[in-house]
Formats: structure tokens, sequence, C-alpha cells
């Protein structure tokens, strides 16, 4: 196994009296696709939440490309590369496509983060290219998000961690609610960014998309990493004998 | 096409049109009103209202609500002009003025954000609270208000118009740039349009609310102390029911309460169509009392056209997706 790019050792989480993440020690290696499977309440979104800076663990310790890192907010996380993309709050529905490419990390003309001047004609543009880079075409960049399809809004986001350089890009459910045909279109994306060398880790309830799509499978289960396989090494029904 | 884009992407353009529409017929119903001279007794307290109707439309964008404003309207020019009886001079005085609406924003913004209390009910409190220290204060009798001090720079006569009338534009102006073209702004749609988006994409949603909560109580001060000095007295009553005037103004100027839709311009309209309305009852001798019905009527229809252009332009668009 190459080096890995992410590794918790020893990371538990306690909300009040309720152990949702016991004693993980995990490895993420580079530039592989990792299916994380778990039935509701297993501690895989409390898991990536961690690792997105929304909550901070109680205890443990993250390295992120071998270094520690302390994660205490989604901008630490963001700055480090990892980008999170949330199931239904990527996106703010009522705004652009291109303010929401760049919601958070505008592009100013002039002034400092919290009170700078738009640089809005070159947002729209740049979302257009982010847009058309991962094979998505849009009229514009001007239209609400709202308007969009759901996996034309997984392409959004996709097209938004690509821009930002993300190194590592973990999707919650990103097929959740989406025909056939855009399934196939966010599997696509995530085989592409695999072969750009982006880290990917890859939440679904669907276990034929997660077998699909990944290299490795990590199973949890009440809080506990149960399975750490080579995707090869199992099939959609053991995995269900893992999480169940 | 190019119409239904407008009426879909401007929150203002339904309450623009009505004003249009309601300034025809008026002029329509009574000869007077479209003279300069009514005009100006229209325009002159539409700077106070507006104000705190831009307040409220902004806290409104970022997903909040402010019922306070009304009571702020007193209160704080009420500090500033017990301060000016003690003998502070009138910057000074209107400063403490300002800072003690600031502290209402904040204290408004701490009940909301930190004790999870919903703002209709956070805010609800403060109306009582800010409105009881304001006669507290004054002791229950207003102080007499300096007459000779120089106000010109703040409500001066300009031919037909005060000066406050350019306070407002110049504010608006400002607010709205802030609000479109600053990150800031693009942060306040973030966080009323989605709040767990802006947070989960790093945006700091309770300094932009905190913010906005207190921006909105120093504009309904600022706008409180332009009416002591446009009247010259101070009432601890003044004010009372601003809060729905202001929330009105800002509902018919289309901003939607659930947050992330709104405008600057969208507010003063919506004060200006209300100014109308209560012109027109004026003008044409109407029984005074159906004022609040006439508000009342036009809040529906406002936002009962907000939503039917919405759905027209939805359904447009989705027609256009199917023909692709």
């Amino acid at each position: 196994m190459t080096k890995p790019h992410l590794s918790v050792r020893g990371l538990h989480k306690w909300y009040g009296s309720v152990h949702a993440l016991r004693d993980l020690d995990l490895d993420i290696p580079q530039g592989q696709v990792i299916g994380l499977i778990g039935d509701n309440g297993a501690g895989k979104s409390t898991f990536i939440k961690i690792l997105s800076g929304v909550h901070k663990q109680t205890e443990g310790q993250i390295f992120f490309e071998g270094k520690e890192a302390h994660i205490a907010r989604p901008r630490d996380a963001m700055n480090l590369g990892i980008e999170t993309i949330y199931q239904y709050t990527a996106m703010v529905p009522e705004m652009s496509i291109a303010r929401n490419v760049f919601i958070g990390r505008e592009k100013r003309k002039w002034g400092v983060r919290g009170f700078g001047m738009l640089d809005q004609a070159a947002m729209a543009e740049e979302a257009m290219a982010a847009i058309a880079d991962v094979g998505l075409h849009l009229r514009s960049a001007d239209g609400p998000v709202k308007d969009l399809s759901g996996g034309q809004r997984q392409g959004v986001a996709i097209a938004r961690a690509m821009h930002f350089r993300s190194r590592m890009l973990i999707l919650d459910e990103p097929t959740n609610h989406l025909s056939v045909k855009e399934t196939n279109k966010v599997l696509e994306y995530v085989r592409q960014m695999r072969e750009q060398g982006i880290t990917v880790i890859f939440i679904s309830h669907n276990l034929h998309h997660v077998h699909e799509v990944s290299d490795r499978i990590v199973a949890f289960s009440r809080g506990n990493k149960v399975a750490d396989l080579l995707s090869e090494e199992t099939t959609v029904p053991h995995m269900i004998d893992l999480i169940t | 096409m190019h119409f239904k884009k407008m009426l879909q992407t401007k929150p203002e353009a339904s309450a623009f049109l009505m004003l249009i529409a309601m300034t025809f017929v008026f002029s329509l119903l009574s000869p007077t009103f479209l003279t300069l001279g009514n005009f100006q007794i229209v325009l002159q307290p539409i700077p106070e209202i507006a104000l705190v109707a831009i307040g409220v439309t902004i806290l409104m964008i970022s997903g909040e609500f402010d019922l306070s404003v009304g009571s702020v309207f007193a209160l704080s020019p009420m500090v500033m002009v017990l301060l000016m009886a003690a003998g502070f001079p009138l910057p000074v005085s209107m400063i403490g003025g300002l800072v003690v609406a600031a502290l209402v924003g904040l204290a408004n913004a701490f009940i909301t954000i930190r004790l999870g209390i919903p703002s209709f009910i956070a805010t609800l409190g403060m109306l009582f609270m800010a409105r009881s220290m304001t006669v507290v204060i004054s002791d229950g009798f207003p102080p007499p208000f300096p007459r000779d001090l120089d106000l010109w720079w703040i409500v001066g006569k300009v031919d037909l118009l005060r000066v406050s009338i350019f306070w407002l534009l110049g504010i608006g102006i400002l607010l709205g740039i802030w609000l479109r073209k600053f990150d800031f702004g693009s942060w306040i749609f973030a966080t009323g349009g989605s709040q767990e988006s802006a947070r989960n994409m790093g945006i700091n949603v309770n300094l932009v609310k905190t913010t906005t909560f207190m921006l909105c109580s120093m504009l309904a001060g600022f706008a409180g102390m332009i009416q002591v000095f446009r009247i010259k007295a101070i009432v601890p009553s003044m004010g009372t029911g601003y809060e729905l005037t202001a929330i009105a103004a800002t509902v018919i100027g289309g901003a939607a309460l659930a947050g992330g839709v709104g405008s600057v311009i969208g507010a003063v309209i919506g004060a200006l169509l209300l100014a109308f309305i209560e012109n027109i009852i004026i003008l044409t001798r109407v029984d005074a009392n159906w004022f609040r019905f006439a508000v009342g009527a036009i809040i529906v229809i406002a936002v009962t056209i907000n939503k039917m252009t919405r759905d027209v332009a939805a359904r447009a668009k989705y027609k256009e997706v199917e023909d692709d």
C-alpha cells in the first residue's frame, strides 16, 4: 500500500452520552476511491463531519499528507484541500451558479475577505470553465441553482471542488434521488477524479453504486470500523452482512 | 421572455409595477395626487420608515426577523435627547443613542443564536423591553427637545424636499452596493438561502446574523433620530407599530419571509407604496380607518403576485428544459 493520504488514530466522538465513534484507526490511501458504508447511526456521518470541520473529535488524531491536522471549522478542512459535498446542503438554491461555485471563497477586485468588492465577471467566466471541465454544459452561470437537476447540481459541486484543487473529496450520498442516467454521470465524475489522482470518499446507502466505483470498502457499524477490504474481496451481499 | 426573466430575478419587480399602476390610478382618483406640493408631504416621513424597512429587509434576507425596531425607533433617540439634556454635544449624544441601538441588536442576536430562541420570539420580548426602557429612562416625562440646534444637515429643507431624503438615498445606495457587489453581501444571501450550505462552505453564519441584527437596530435608531429632528419633540410612544409597517414594506418589496431573497430598493418601494395608499385615503376623504384594510389587502396582493410570477417563471423554465 502506498503512503496514506489521510490517517486517523484513536478517533472518538461523544455527543453528550452517545458514543458515536469508537476508537477509529483508519488509513486512506492516496488517489483511491473509498466506499464508506454503514447503516444509519453507524458513525459514517460523524466521521465525515469531523474530517470536514463541522464537528470536532472528542479524542484522537488526524494526519493529512503526513502531518497532523487540526480541523476546527470547515475553512480549515477546505484550506487543507478536503472538500465535502453534502447531499442537500452543498448549494444555496436561490443563488446563481457562479456565486455558488465561489461561495465563501469569492474572487475580489479589491479589499479583504469580508469587505471586498466581488469580481463578478471573473467568477462567471471561471465558473463556466470549471463546469465545462467536468463535462457539464450549461448555457450560463447566471441562473439560480434551483433551476438545475440533481445531477447537474452534483456536477457543479464537483466542478467547484476541482476548481479549488481539492486533493480529497468527500461525497455524501451523491446518487440519492437521481435518475439512472444521472447516477451514471455522477459515477463517471468519480472515475474522472480518480484518474486525476484525487482521493475520494464515497458514502452511499446504495451498495451497488459503492461497489461499482470503489477501490476499497470501509464498513462502519455502531460507531466501530468493522471491515476494511479491497473491493474485489467483497460482494454486495457480503457488504450487506457487514453492516447489518 | 426577457420580461418574465426580470420578474423572476428581481424580487422588487412586481412591487415596482404596482407602484406605477397605483400612481396612475391614484392620479385619476385625485387631481392633487400628482402635484409637487402633495409629493412634498408624502415624501417627508419616507426616509424614516424606509430606513427601518431597509434594516428589516437585510435582516430578513439573512433569514431572521425583528419585531423590536419600533421600540428601538424610540429608545435610541430617547437616549440621545437625554444625553443632550445632560449637556453632551449632539454628535456624542447621537453616537450614544446608536450604541444603545447596536447593543439591542447584539442582544437580539445573542438570544436568537446562542440561546436558540426563534428571532420572532426573541425580538417580541425585546419589543416590550426596549419600549419599557424608553419610558423608564425618560421618567415618564419626555425631556424637552433643545430648540437651538443646527439640524439643517439632516432635516433641512431643500426646495420641496428635506435633506433626510438624501440620507436615505446615500445609505440605501451604499447598503444596496454592499449587498449585491460585496462578498459579505453574498454571505448574507447565502446564510438566509441555506444556512447549512453557507456554514458547510466556511461562512461564519453567526457573524453574518449578528451583523444584520445590529445593522437593523442601528438603522431603526437612526430613523427615530431623524423623526425627532424633524418634529423637534420626543414622546416615549413614538414608533409604536412601525415594526409591522416595516415588515409590510419589506414583504411588499419582494423579500421572502424564509430568507435568501430581497432587495434594498424593494424595501424603499414598499415604504413608498404604503405612503401612497395613506395619502390617497386622505386626499379622497375616505374614512381613515380604511387605511389598515388597504395595507392588509396590498400585502396579500403583493405576495400573491410575487408567488404567481415566480410560478410562471418556473413553469417557463421547465418547458425550456423539456424542449432541449
